[in-house]
């Protein structure tokens, strides 16, 4: 008790020795790596709406697909949906790489956008499993015009789904990380198909070009011993010192203090924490690297035409799909794939249309689109920082720390994505 | 209420079944011939196992675990949600604080087993506290004066003792374990029974029956309630394998403290 205090006071008196350097941005954490694995502590969170109507929704987007035995547990696509007894803007939410439509970060998003008065839909990303499976219309997640027409379809379907019990005004949307950048093609999708017209647009923390985001992110194994080949031993390397960290202790649980005084003990490396963050990518895309294999039978990391049960070991294929990186996928699965649909893809052209400059026409100057982005963030350089300030001008939000969304859910940041979606009308006024 | 549970009873036997028989239902027949992997386990041998736990019963053990899913689903988590939906949220609070509070005499056996001075010390003063000004155990007001909920139970006793903690197990409804913490389980509840028989705390008439198993029906309806984890909710493929080592974890860093 005393310690949560004290660690509470410690957090709240940070922000009076930044102020200085940064116009008083309170977000506690400098470090870029810290930030992104320890996130926004509790106490900083934007708070949850006292009252909250929410409930999943469960789609069937593909009701005639035979899903393989294995994914028996996946019956549709599965989101979150909070509602307002009133008519009220609603806001689509799309998760970043391998996370689903009820993690942390889409959720604070959806209390903070809850609170200003929206309905809000939640929708994992389509690198997830449960996408892959049941609202991916190829199942081999990673093309952006592909994604987008895969979300935009959920969209309408997630519309048709509770328009009968809700009253909508309009509609916006918003999405971080790799859904950041998929909100944008999802914007330019419906300026076409002008479904749900939607009058804003926040992308946080987003990639600008997918290819060089998960170059960056597999350099994160780099500076581990051994490097990416020996992912395995650095886990159980790290899991050791965490372990000793504990017994030596007064902790009763692995929670955010625990995390947090880990931390500040300087238990990890930054070369260590890069590695934690990198493999954590790891482990998420073995998941959506084996899922896009079994449903394509592509012969990748399972045999080619057999029929996986559900009581199957899997341990083999996590242990391959692991440690294959993006980046394999990429060169020996995607861009494969999308040369059979495209005879005559080269891999530059194809790296060149996965990211925004692909989409510049559409993005610039646009008044709809807006974006959060940090100084720290390491799956964008500078260069990329520049670029999106370009495009959006004052539209864009820099926060001078915070990783990769390791500040999402902080109340100044929340505030600030619910200003940027704010609807405004013709004079500019609050809608 | 005996009659519900005897149909719970048979329904959860009937899906057991069900769902052996579906793992054998797949139909291979008319594919073409298996041909190998672009890429195999046999790249991994120059780097160490991650998430390894040994797992000798792994074919019971995932049945089981499917098995759990289809109880959760068309038995267990009905009931629950029809009880939430009923419940006022203030009363179901306090239903899992009454039913934790009566926890508190295994976690105080426990830590006393395992001469642990400060988690019995606060374990007494939270079952003290609570019982009385917490009238009955309604009300968590031991946690709001800085006391925080301690958790031992016999399995973490024979951990603490060096007892091994045997094969991973999965057990129905129950879920994931060890063979030390099922013995620890049935340690425990065998020591319960014999508290209320000797107490005599449902009394002699007519009605004990029924109101100690509608006590014990609530009681599991509020362990469920207060459990967050859903089976297969992840959808990651691997998700078996991330319970077993994170449960596993869990229960080497519990006998720590």
């Amino acid at each position: 008790m005393k310690i949560s205090a004290l660690l509470l006071m410690l957090l709240l008196l940070l922000p009076v020795a930044g102020e200085a350097t940064d116009g008083g941005y309170g977000y506690p954490i400098p470090g870029s790596y810290a930030a992104t694995i320890i996130g926004t502590p509790e106490a900083l969170r934007i708070e949850k709406p006292a009252n909250i109507s929410m409930k999943e929704l469960l789609l069937e987007i593909y009701p005639d697909r035979k899903k393989p035995d294995i994914f028996f547990y996946d019956e549709g696509l599965v989101c979150n949906f909070a509602y307002q007894k009133n008519k009220a803007p609603l806001a689509f939410l799309i998760a970043g790489a391998g996370s689903d439509y009820d993690s942390d970060k889409l959720k604070y998003m959806m209390y903070g956008l809850y609170k200003a008065g929206y309905h809000v839909i939640a929708l994992s990303s389509p690198t997830h499993p449960n996408f892959i499976v049941s609202a991916s219309k190829d199942s081999v997640p990673g093309d952006l015009t592909l994604d987008a027409a895969d979300l935009y379809n959920v969209m309408e379907k997630a519309w048709a789904a509770v328009k009968d019990d809700i009253e909508i005004s309009d509609f916006v949307l918003a999405g971080y990380s790799l859904g950041g950048t998929q909100a944008a093609y999802v914007a330019k999708l419906d300026d076409e198909r002008k479904i749900f017209n939607f009058k804003k647009v926040v992308m946080i923390n987003p990639a600008v070009n997918l290819y060089d985001s998960i170059q960056r992110i597999e350099a994160l194994l780099d500076g581990i011993p051994g490097g990416s080949r020996k992912i395995g031993l650095f886990f159980n390397r790290i899991l050791d010192k965490f372990t000793e960290f504990y017994r030596s202790g007064d902790y009763i649980a692995i929670n955010d203090q625990f995390l947090y005084d880990v931390y500040k003990a300087g238990l990890v490396s930054q070369d260590e924490a890069g590695g934690i963050i990198g493999l954590s990518f790891r482990i998420g895309s073995a998941g959506m690297i084996f899922t896009s294999d079994v449903m394509t039978n592509g012969g990748y990391v399972v045999p080619k035409n057999r029929v996986l049960k559900a009581s199957d070991p899997l341990a083999d294929y996590f242990r391959v799909s692991v440690r294959l990186s993006f980046i394999d996928y990429f060169n020996e699965y995607f861009f494969p794939y999308m040369q059979k649909k495209q005879p005559g893809l080269t891999k530059e052209r194809l790296i060149a249309e996965e990211g925004l400059k692909n989409i510049e026409g559409y993005l610039k100057g646009n008044q709809k689109l807006s974006a959060m982005l940090n100084e720290n963030d390491f799956i964008v350089d500078d260069a990329d920082r520049a670029y999106l300030k370009q495009l959006f001008g004052e539209r864009t939000k820099l926060y001078p720390r915070g990783g990769h969304l390791g500040n999402l859910e902080y109340r100044q940041n929340m505030v600030d994505m619910v200003d940027l979606i704010k609807i405004l009308d013709e004079k500019g006024g609050a809608k | 209420m005996m009659l519900a549970l005897r149909s719970l009873v048979q329904l959860v036997v009937a899906m057991y079944l069900a769902a052996l028989l579906s793992g054998c239902a797949t139909t291979t027949a008319n594919l073409p011939p298996e041909e190998p992997a672009m890429h195999s386990v046999a790249e991994s041998v120059d780097d160490e196992k991650m998430l390894y736990v040994d797992d000798p019963w792994i074919n019971f053990n995932k049945r089981m675990y499917t098995f759990n899913y289809y109880a959760d689903k068309y038995v267990i988590l009905p009931v629950v949600r029809s009880y939430e939906f009923i419940t006022p949220e203030l009363m179901q609070d306090g239903v899992s604080n009454f039913f934790n509070n009566i926890g508190e005499v295994k976690t105080l056996y426990n830590s006393l087993l395992q001469a642990k001075g400060k988690k019995s010390l606060v374990t007494f003063g939270r079952f003290v506290t609570n019982s009385t000004i917490g009238i009955g155990g309604l009300f968590d007001v031991a946690k709001k004066m800085g006391m925080e909920r301690q958790s031992e139970d016999f399995g973490q006793t024979l951990g603490v003792w060096g007892v091994g903690s045997g094969p991973y197990v999965v057990l129905p409804i129950l879920g994931p374990n060890t063979v030390r913490s099922t013995t620890g389980f049935l340690v425990d509840t065998g020591a319960r029974i014999a508290i209320v028989d000797g107490l005599n705390i449902y009394g002699d008439d007519d009605e004990s029956g029924a109101i100690e198993a509608a006590v014990t029906t609530l009681e599991f309806i509020d362990t469920r309630h207060q459990i967050k984890f859903r089976y297969y909710k992840t959808h990651y493929p691997f998700e078996y394998f991330m319970v077993r080592y994170l449960y596993k974890q869990q229960g080497e860093f519990a006998i720590m403290k």
